[in-house]
């Protein structure tokens, strides 16, 4: 028989709180513990695609920096396919974890431009989570340099007023042979991210 | 009934009733840090319902023991030795194998070894305050630890954490992603929390204490507490008896 109803509640979440470098990132909260920490490389060097990097700051309702958030990225590889159950590349995770610079709130990763998953634009999948973050904070990068298909993204067009699409698209800030594109995520404010239930 | 599963099975719609909204002026953190917009909710995309895959190869064996996973050889970490233990389960009371679970926290005098922890109590040498394991077959998880203490922070004029372990929990779907804290029966700062206190409805606040396991505890060893850990579950899938994952 097919469930229906839940046999039990999710459980509530609680915030990462400040110190969460220690669980997630402990090379950063000032110590060495593990032999690998994991997250650091998000395509590995098998994949194929272009390379590109992202980079951002998370401000708060004050325009202030948000010095301590750590953010996941989940992406499909250049094929639209995601280390799941497809085949990918050799060593290609397609996830990994960043943390803000703690005096300026700046972060930053490399990574391999996504492929486009059926309809939908190319985009990566973010998860944001900080002190004063109750629950973490799903959201999506596009590509300001993928007009036509940012045009017609599903997603993208379920965003009322359109001008709140705007928060979403990374703009590309190098023209060399590594793209570099800048992402800032507003948790308050006139342009404040858009924040999706997934 | 030859009906072929789809490839990623959608999730049960996110509780949020049972979830802490956004703005908890009571943790006034929350104040300038809580999106203001609803948020939009997406149908089923691949995204959200796969997720990033961890393997005994991504961790080592000894991190799930805290006593010892930053001790010098022969020393211990200082404090009351305890077992957490529990299951990670769905909301269909299916268990997550193979599933990542790291957690961090606190030493027993209630510091955290940090650069920006700069409370009084004493780190601990032997202590470094985080660890990492998947789940076997069944869900089940365990860490070896200490103890932590309860410690004061900035919320208030005298605010005091209860004492709790930091849990962050994958599942298979990103959609799934779980960060949460676990906090000990009998504790009086429980009650007092504004962190606790940011989810409205008091059964899952509940459900966030554990609870003393006599059976577990090792006799004249360690005392053993007990952790479940519910993410959302997948709806109306025709493979009843396949674990959640597979």
């Amino acid at each position: 028989m097919e469930p229906q109803t839940k046999a039990m509640p999710e459980t509530a979440s609680q915030t990462a709180g400040p110190y969460v470098h220690i669980g997630l990132a402990p090379t950063a909260a000032g110590f060495g513990i593990y032999d690998t920490e994991i997250g650091k490389d998000i395509a590995g060097p098998m994949a194929g695609g272009e390379r590109i990097r992202v980079e951002g700051v998370v401000r708060d309702g004050n325009g202030e920096p948000v010095r301590d958030v750590l953010i996941e990225v989940w992406q499909p590889n250049a094929d639209g396919k995601f280390a799941h159950t497809d085949k990918v590349e050799q060593g290609f995770r397609g996830w990994g974890r960043v943390i803000s610079d703690f005096d300026t709130g700046e972060w930053g990763f490399a990574t391999i431009r996504p492929g486009a998953v059926g309809q939908g634009a190319p985009h990566l999948c973010l998860w944001v989570v900080a002190r004063g973050i109750n629950i973490g904070l799903h959201t999506r990068v596009y590509f300001d340099d993928l007009v036509e298909a940012n045009a017609t993204d599903p997603v993208l067009n379920m965003i009322d007023p359109p001008a709140h699409r705007q928060t979403l698209i990374a703009r590309r800030t190098e023209q060399g042979s590594q793209p570099v594109y800048r992402f800032d995520i507003r948790l308050q404010g006139d342009s404040e991210t858009v924040f999706f239930d997934i | 009934m030859t009906a072929k599963a789809p490839p990623h099975p959608p999730l049960y719609p996110r509780d949020w009733s049972r979830q802490p909204p956004a703005l908890t002026p009571g943790y006034r953190t929350t104040r300038a840090r809580s999106p203001r917009r609803r948020l939009i909710r997406l149908p089923d995309t691949p995204g959200a319902l796969t997720g990033p895959l961890f393997s005994p190869e991504d961790i080592g064996v000894d991190d799930w023991d805290l006593l010892t996973n930053f001790a010098a050889p022969g020393q211990s970490a200082i404090g009351p030795r305890m077992i957490v233990h529990g299951r990670v389960l769905d909301e269909n009371a299916r268990p997550v194998p193979g599933t990542l679970i790291e957690c961090w926290q606190a030493n027993a005098g209630g510091r955290y070894r940090h650069k920006a922890d700069t409370y009084l109590a004493a780190i601990d040498p032997n202590f470094g305050g985080c660890g990492r394991t998947l789940t076997d077959q069944d869900g089940r998880y365990q860490f070896r630890t200490v103890r932590p203490g309860p410690y004061p922070w900035p919320n208030g004029p005298n605010t005091w954490r209860p004492a709790h372990i930091h849990f962050s929990v994958f599942g298979h779907s990103f959609a799934q992603r779980l960060i949460t804290q676990c906090y000990f029966e009998g504790d009086p700062f429980i009650p007092l929390c504004a962190i606790v206190g940011a989810i409205p409805d008091p059964g899952a606040a509940e459900a966030l204490t554990a609870l003393l396991d006599l059976d577990a505890t090792i006799p004249h060893d360690t005392v053993a507490y007990r952790f479940d850990i519910i993410l959302r579950g997948r709806r109306a899938t025709c493979f009843e008896n396949r674990p959640e994952g597979t």
